[in-house]
C-alpha cells in the first residue's frame, strides 16, 4: 500500500501557522540550514581529557568552555556568544530534547546542559522560554534533573506533563502523536542525545533520539528501525524546528546498549556538534566502530545489526543530511 | 547558570478502583454507542484526563508469563510470533511489555482502559448467547499496526498515555454479575498483549460463574494460544485478509500465524468466528474472497460463521471510500456459492445479511436489529421448521 507523506489538512494548517510565528520572530532564512564547509556539512568533535578534573563528575567550568570551543569551531564566528547568535534569536521558545533513557549511567549531562542555557540566555532568550524535557518526568529525575514547571526560570520536565497531540502527523512508515511539548512550547529545537550502542538499531545517537518526541517509539524498532527513523525525522513539526545537534559524549558505549552497561561504556570526555544530524551520527557511529575494534569486538555490520537508517536518512527521498564522508568536515579540536 | 528549581509532584493520573458509580458512567458511553455504528467507542464513556503518570503504579506491574532470558539482561517474548527481543529498559512492539533488569513485565495487569456494557452481538458473536450482554473490557497496545485501526488512540498508544482504572479480576467478575452480563469480553484493543489479566480475570469470572469472550486477532505464538484462549468460552478472530503482502504491508503482521491459530482454535473446540474486514481496492477480489472461503470449508468446516464488514476511513488509511454495500454482498455471495452456512454482513443496519437462517429450509431464525437479537427461533439448537441443527451456543 501507498505510504501517507503528509499530515491532515488541519495539521498543515497548524504547521503553517507556527512557521509563520516563527518567521515574525526574527529568526533568519538561513538558521535551519546546515553550516558547510563548500559543499560539506561540518561535524565538530570536541575533546578535554580533563573534563572530570581528577573526580569523576564532569566539572561545570571546563564543560562550558568545551561547549565554547566546539561552538566556535562549528559556526566559524570568533565568540561562542557570536556563535549562539549565529543560530537563535531573542524572544524565541527553545527545546532541549535531552535522552535520560540510562539514568545517570549515560544520559545527557546536567553539566552540558545547564551551560547550553546559561548560553541561550546571554543571546537574549528568557529562562521561561527554553524548555529542557524527555518523555517521562522521572527519568528525568533519575538522570539527575530537576523539575520545573512555571515561572521566569528554565523549565524542565517529561511529555507525561501535557501529554500528546490528539491528531496523528504521518510521514511514510511514520503515523505518531507528537509530544505538546515540542508542537506548543518550542518553536526551535535542539537536539542533545547521548552515544550509545543499540542492540536493534546499531546504535542511538541524534536522529534515533527523536523517538522520545513520539507517543509510539515500540512500533518502529523492528527491521533495525530502518526507515522507521528516517521517516520519523521528516516529520515537519519536528524538521522545521531542528536547529543544531549537540551529542553528550562524555561518557558513551560500544556495546550493550541502549540500557545502561558500565562494563561496556567509556569516557569518551567529548561533545560533538553539528546542524547536520546524518553527518553527526555517521561520525559518532565510526567512533563507535573505533572503540569496537579497539575491544577486539565485531563491527556492527558483522553482527547484523548496521545502522542502515543513516544511509537512509541520507537518500533522495529524505536528503536529512549526508552521510557520505567525503561530504563531511569532521573537525577535532 | 543552571536549570535547578523545585521538584513538583509527580501527577498521578490513575485512580481507584473501578467502582460502581464509575461503572455507570461506562455504560452511558456504551448506550450512546448503541445502535449508531458499529466501530466502538470504548474510551468515550471514561473520565477524561491526562496522561497517567509514567507506568510505574506498581499495581498495574506483574511479570509476564511468556518469555524466556538472555544474556546480558535481554529477554525474548515468546506471546506472539513477533518474538521480541527486549534490551534492559525497553519495551516489546506492544508497548506494554518492559524489561526491567532482565526480567519481563507486564504494564496493562488490571489496568483498564476501556469498559462497557455491549451487546454480545457487537463483538460480533452472532451464535453465542444471542441477546445478552458482555461486560465488555481492554487496555492501551496492541501487538500489531493496522493502518486503518478503528481503535488506535486505545490500541496505539502506550498505557501510560491513556487515562486507566484499577480494575482486578475479581472486582471485574462482580462487576459483570452486578450488570447480568453472563460473559466478560476481552475487545477493543489486542487481548493477547494482556495475556495475564485475561487468564486470571477468566478464573475468577468463571469461579463466579461468567464466561469469557475474546475479540483478537489471533496472532499468537501456539503455547500462549493454548494457554490464554484455552480459558475462553469462545473467540471471535479478526481476519484481516487471505493475503500475505496484505499482512506484510498495512497490518505489519503476518497471516500464516493467524489461519494456524484458527485451526488450533478449532481442535480446542472453541466456539469460533471469523470476522473480515473489506477495505476497497485491498482485500476485496473475487479471488481472495474465494480463497478465504475454500480455506474455511477445508480447515475449518462449512458451519464456521463468517462476517464481512463495512470499513470506515480511520487512522492512517483514510484515502479509501466506506466499503459500498455491493461489495459486501459480492463477497457474501461468493462465500454462499463455495458452502459457507453461515455467511453474514455487518456494519450495515437493516441489511438483510445480518439475520441468520437455516441453510437447509432457509427460513429466518435469528433477526437482528442494530446490535440486538430482535427474534430468536432456535429451539434445542435446531430449526424449528425443518429441525436441521444449528451450531452455536444459544442459551446460557
Amino acid at each position: 500500500m501507498s505510504s501517507s507523506h503528509s499530515g491532515s489538512r488541519r495539521d498543515f494548517l497548524k504547521g503553517s501557522l507556527s512557521g509563520a510565528a516563527w518567521l515574525c520572530a526574527g529568526g533568519a532564512a538561513a538558521i535551519a540550514e546546515p553550516v558547510a564547509v563548500g559543499a560539506k556539512s561540518r561535524v565538530v568533535v570536541a575533546r578535554d581529557a580533563q573534563l572530570r578534573g581528577g573526580g569523576s563528575t564532569v566539572e561545570f567550568g571546563r564543560m562550558a568552555a568545551l561547549l565554547d570551543h566546539a561552538m566556535v569551531a562549528l559556526t566559524g564566528r570568533k565568540s561562542s556568544v557570536d556563535a549562539w547568535k549565529h543560530l537563535f534569536r531573542p524572544g524565541e521558545t527553545v527545546g532541549l530534547k535531552v535522552n535520560t533513557l540510562g539514568g545517570r549511567g549515560i544520559s545527557t549531562n546536567v553539566q552540558l546542559v545547564a551551560a547550553v542555557c546559561g548560553r541561550l540566555q546571554e543571546v537574549g532568550i528568557r529562562a521561561g522560554d527554553i524548555v529542557v524535557w524527555d518523555r517521562d518526568s522521572e527519568e528525568l529525575e533519575r538522570a539527575g534533573f530537576h523539575l520545573a514547571e512555571g515561572g521566569d526560570r528554565v523549565q524542565c520536565f517529561g511529555t507525561d506533563r501535557v501529554g500528546y497531540e490528539p491528531e496523528l502527523s504521518a510521514w511514510g512508515s511514520v503515523g505518531s502523536r507528537l509530544s505538546k511539548i515540542l508542537t506548543e512550547r518550542c518553536n526551535a529545537l535542539i537536539n542533545l542525545p547521548v552515544l550509545k550502542d543499540h542492540d536493534g538499531a546499531g546504535v542511538t545517537i541524534a536522529l534515533k533520539n527523536m523517538y522520545g518526541v513520539i507517543n509510539n517509539p515500540n512500533k518502529y524498532h523492528p527491521n533495525g528501525c530502518d526507515p522507521f527513523v528516517a521517516d520519523l525525522n521528516m516529520l515537519p513539526e519536528i524538521h522545521s524546528r531542528l536547529r543544531l545537534t549537540i551529542c553528550d559524549a562524555t561518557t558513551a558505549m560500544y556495546e550493550g546498549g541502549p540500557g545502561y552497561k558500565p562494563e561496556h561504556s567509556w569516557n569518551a570526555n567529548a561533545v560533538l556538534v553539528s546542524t547536520d544530524s546524518v553527518a553527526l551520527d555517521q561520525t559518532g557511529w565510526q567512533m563507535i566502530e573505533r572503540k569496537r575494534a579497539e575491544k577486539g569486538l565485531k563491527t556492527l555490520e558483522a553482527e547484523g545489526r548496521p545502522p542502515r537508517y543513516i544511509a537512509t536518512a541520507a537518500d533522495a527521498a529524505h536528503r536529512l543530511g549526508t552521510n557520505d564522508p567525503r561530504k563531511i568536515s569532521v573537525v577535532e579540536t | 547558570m543552571s536549570c535547578s528549581s523545585n521538584f513538583l509532584d509527580a501527577q498521578k493520573g490513575a485512580k481507584g478502583p473501578l467502582d460502581r458509580r464509575l461503572f455507570l458512567k461506562c455504560a452511558l458511553g456504551a448506550g450512546a454507542a448503541l445502535g449508531m455504528s458499529a466501530t466502538a467507542e470504548p474510551a468515550s464513556g471514561m473520565p477524561s484526563g491526562g496522561t497517567s503518570g509514567s507506568g510505574e503504579d506498581a499495581r498495574y506491574v506483574a511479570e509476564a508469563r511468556f518469555y524466556q532470558k538472555l544474556a546480558n539482561r535481554k529477554i525474548k517474548c515468546q506471546l506472539c510470533p513477533r518474538a521480541c527481543t527486549v534490551g534492559d529498559r525497553e519495551r516489546g512492539y506492544c508497548g506494554v511489555r518492559e524489561n526491567r533488569g532482565g526480567v519481563y513485565y507486564t504494564l496493562v495487569h488490571s489496568r483498564v482502559a476501556a469498559a462497557h456494557v455491549d451487546p454480545i452481538e457487537k463483538k460480533p458473536l452472532f451464535h453465542y448467547l444471542p441477546g445478552t450482554v458482555a461486560f465488555s473490557l481492554g487496555t492501551a497496545g496492541c501487538n500489531v499496526n493496522c493502518k486503518f485501526c478503528q481503535n488506535w488512540e486505545l490500541s496505539q498508544s502506550r498505557p501510560e498515555q491513556i487515562p486507566a482504572q484499577y480494575a482486578p479480576p475479581r472486582r471485574v467478575a462482580e462487576l459483570a454479575q452486578e450488570y447480568h452480563c453472563p460473559t466478560i469480553a476481552y475487545t477493543y484493543n489486542e487481548p493477547v498483549i494482556f495475556a495475564e489479566y485475561l487468564m486470571d480475570t477468566a478464573d475468577a469470572g468463571h469461579a463466579a460463574g461468567i464466561r469469557s469472550i475474546v475479540v483478537s486477532n489471533g496472532y499468537m505464538q501456539p503455547e500462549s494460544l493454548k494457554a490464554a484462549y484455552g480459558k475462553m468460552d469462545a473467540v471471535k478472530i479478526d481476519l484481516k485478509s487471505y493475503a500475505e503482502p496484505f499482512y506484510h504491508n498495512v497490518v505489519s503482521g503476518q497471516l500464516k500465524p493467524v489461519l494456524e491459530t484458527l485451526v488450533t482454535l478449532r481442535k480446542m473446540g472453541k466456539w469460533t468466528e471469523i470476522v473480515y474486514l473489506v477495505l476497497p481496492t485491498l482485500n476485496d477480489s473475487d479471488a481472495e474472497f474465494r480463497g478465504l472461503a475454500k480455506w474455511i470449508k477445508a480447515n475449518l468446516g462449512a458451519d464456521v460463521p463468517l462476517h464481512f464488514t463495512q470499513y470506515h476511513p480511520e487512522y492512517l488509511l483514510k484515502n479509501l471510500p466506506i466499503t459500498p454495500v455491493s461489495t459486501l454482498e459480492r463477497a457474501h455471495a461468493i462465500a454462499e456459492a463455495e458452502g459457507l452456512h453461515y455467511v453474514y454482513i455487518g456494519n450495515v443496519p437493516g441489511h438483510p445479511a445480518q439475520n441468520t437462517y437455516c441453510p437447509k429450509c432457509r427460513k429466518m431464525l435469528v433477526e437482528r436489529v442494530g446490535f440486538t437479537a430482535s427474534k430468536v427461533l432456535i429451539h434445542k439448537n435446531k430449526c424449528p421448521y425443518c429441525q436441521q441443527p444449528i451450531p452455536g451456543v444459544w442459551n446460557a
